[in-house]
């Protein structure tokens, strides 16, 4: 019988396999950053241990890096302890850094691809939830805990159950003006934030071959969203043209070579999968969240909905509870909800075609008054190349804030948070209670929708200018 | 990660059910970068509010055995919990319940949970109130518990039996076997990416 691409990956290494034991998985690529790796650094020299491969682990400084006055101390002493923590721990173990102000400093799920160092084939793992970004090439990539990121560091393996298989289909053509956030968010909410729970998810169909690598990366970036342990696009002539002549791409003949192992990286004719979830392009439009998980989404043109109407009683109460801490009320229009912060980055949507959709809706308008706008490129490449474009420009003139790379708003761990009650239109992943500040309310769309809405003061797409 | 075999020490008698791990390390630590020193953040809420709190409590210094409620380690899946109760001293802990993760995490890194029949506990919780110098004895080899005048046998898998004597964490258990990782490395891709080491 056939296999699905995740069964062919995972196979691909296995390093040890065993009944009444976990699978030993040989890891390809370790990224690292401040906040999840002390602790295992700190394990390792307490147990007298070494990183295994120093040259299969790169680490970058993204979560609670300041996005202004990058070259000034950073002010929370917690976030330059962990900085700095992480700076010495890479000197000591020989590990590749890209630290605040370098070049190639970002994003831990924005450099990777830009670097080229995410290739079809590969595991790839982080201490960071939304590690299954790199999934979009056709790489079994997922988060893991503090201690898993240890045992990396010692050993380049991890023992891990094997997860099932599960399809998303999409079939048909997006219309105009629907994104991939629009998509993986109307996943979501025909799916619920458990749904993937226990699988790693294949993306597959029209839709997602259409789409660009950039746009198939936000959809496997909220993969962990509705729980799926990965989520996978089969690679394509997409995503070989995206790879050539990166930093880290292969060249010559190792290329051909590598094209030729990667065009068999798909999931054969008579394979099965453990469960499939199937929508028609036709049926998704631009989305947002109202709640305050991401699977309490409904199309932006819908209205606020009535909690009396969920069917499960489970579903009924977090939906009082997420409209109270929103402070809506049932029926209002989606456009209708009224925003003081818009923020476009985070690994979801901060690469250079969000900001140029962002830009070419911004272009020749102005942020309405009263709502404050954060643009954050995902990388210090993206911002270089946004500049180079001259849509910095293009924020700076319509009054959006154009800052340095890091995760910035999308969780608040940096200065960039929301003010209690405040409430914001978010490119970001999670729209949990007290994520982008405390008592902050965050509704997730797309960037043309975060335009939009910066530009007209309420929940808008761009149709509406 | 150190061999348990048997241990014998005084008990702290915690008598609370459902202490999840927010009450045993409060959020605001997980902010620190070191994997030891936990110690002062055990259950530093109630040490810090609670004169009578069993671990203010000078008699029961020193003690290396927690005897606690039912559903002991509840709540958020944070490993400081076990490292803040190891950091403290503390070698086992023994309650009728644990949760799930709290105790995945414990036997991980080496610190015993047993499970033993309510009723039990009770009599072990009165016995060291009783008199705070009574030693009980946790021997991993038999699978029992014993203090004076009581013997109780506690259920633990094979498997992890095994490890805790032989003093392997997962990462010592997949370096008994660096042949394969080895093994694996030698046919990788040439292709692959690598980074630069200094």
């Amino acid at each position: 019988m056939g296999r699905t691409l995740a069964e062919k990956l995972w196979e691909g290494h296995l390093v040890r396999s065993a009944a009444g034991e976990p699978d030993l998985l040989y890891i390809d690529m370790h990224l690292i950053h401040e906040v999840t790796s002390p602790q295992a650094f700190e394990g390792l020299r307490l147990a007298g241990r070494g990183v295994r491969r120093p040259d299969l682990t790169l680490a970058t400084e993204d979560h609670n890096v300041p996005t202004t006055d990058i070259f000034a101390p950073i002010a929370d002493p917690v976030s330059r302890i962990q900085v700095e923590t992480l700076r010495s721990n890479c000197a000591e173990f020989g590990i590749t850094l890209y630290p605040m102000g370098d070049a190639e400093q970002g994003i831990v799920h924005v450099i990777g691809p830009q670097l080229g160092i995410t290739q079809p084939g590969m595991t790839i793992v982080c201490g960071d939830s939304h590690t299954s970004t790199h999934g979009a090439f056709g790489a079994l990539a997922f988060g893991i805990g503090t201690s898993q990121v240890e045992h990396v560091m010692a050993t380049q393996t991890l023992p891990m159950d094997r997860p099932k298989t599960m399809a998303v289909t999409v079939n048909g053509e997006l219309a105009p003006g629907v994104t991939p956030k629009d998509v993986i968010l109307a996943v979501i909410a025909k799916t619920g934030t458990g749904g993937g729970q226990g699988y790693m998810v294949e993306y597959r169909g029209e839709a997602f071959e259409a789409m660009s690598m950039e746009g198939r990366m936000t959809v496997c970036n909220m993969s962990i969203e509705w729980g799926a342990r990965a989520g996978m696009i089969a690679p394509d002539q997409t995503t070989f043209d995206y790879l050539k002549g990166r930093p880290h791409a292969p060249v010559g003949a190792e290329w051909d070579a590598a094209v030729e192992y990667w065009t068999t990286l798909r999931t054969d004719s008579d394979a099965t999968f453990d469960a499939e979830v199937v929508l028609d392009a036709a049926e998704v439009s631009p989305f947002v969240t109202w709640g305050t998980n991401p699977g309490q989404g409904a199309p932006l043109s819908s209205r606020v909905p009535d909690p009396s109407e969920f069917a499960v009683e489970s579903d009924r109460v977090a939906a009082e509870k997420a409209l109270a801490y929103m402070g809506l009320q049932a029926g209002t229009p989606l456009r209708d909800i009224t925003v003081d912060t818009v923020f476009v980055g985070s690994c979801t949507n901060g690469r250079i075609e969000d900001l140029r959709a962002t830009a070419a809706v911004l272009k020749g308008h102005k942020v309405a008054a009263g709502v404050r706008m954060l643009v954050v490129p995902g990388s210090m490449r993206v911002k270089a190349q946004a500049e180079s474009e001259g849509l910095d420009a293009i924020f700076i003139e319509a009054g959006a804030e154009w800052r340095q790379a890091g995760c910035s708003m999308c969780l608040g761990m940096n200065p960039d948070q929301l003010a209690s009650g405040e409430r914001s239109a978010s490119t970001s992943n999670r729209n949990f209670e007290g994520r982008q500040g405390k008592g902050g309310r965050t509704h997730l769309v797309s960037p043309l929708v975060a335009a939009a809405t910066a530009i007209t003061g309420h929940l808008a797409s761009p149709a509406e200018l | 990660m150190e061999k348990f075999t048997v241990h014998t020490g005084r008990a702290v008698p915690l008598r609370r059910s459902n202490v999840d791990t927010d009450q045993i390390i409060p959020a605001v630590y997980l902010k620190r970068v070191t994997r030891t020193g936990f110690e002062d953040a055990l259950f530093q809420t109630w040490r810090a509010n609670e004169p009578d709190f069993v671990l203010n409590q000078e008699r029961f210094r020193g003690a290396t055995v927690l005897v606690a409620g039912p559903d002991f380690g509840t709540g958020s899946s944070r490993e400081h919990a076990v490292w803040a109760l190891k950091d403290y001293g503390f070698k086992v802990v023994i309650s009728p319940r644990f949760a799930d993760i709290f105790r995945g995490n414990s036997l991980k890194a080496g610190l015993l949970t047993v499970m033993l029949a309510e009723k039990i506990v009770q009599r072990l919780l009165d016995d060291i109130e009783a008199d705070p110098g009574t030693e009980v004895t946790i021997d991993l080899t038999e699978r029992q518990v014993r203090w004076p005048g009581e013997v109780h046998g506690f259920e633990l898998d094979d498997y992890t039996r095994w490890r805790l004597l032989e003093g392997l964490d997962d990462i010592g258990l997949t370096l008994r076997d660096t042949g394969s990782i080895d093994r694996f490395e030698d046919g990788r891709k040439s292709w692959l990416p690598r980074l630069a080491t200094r």
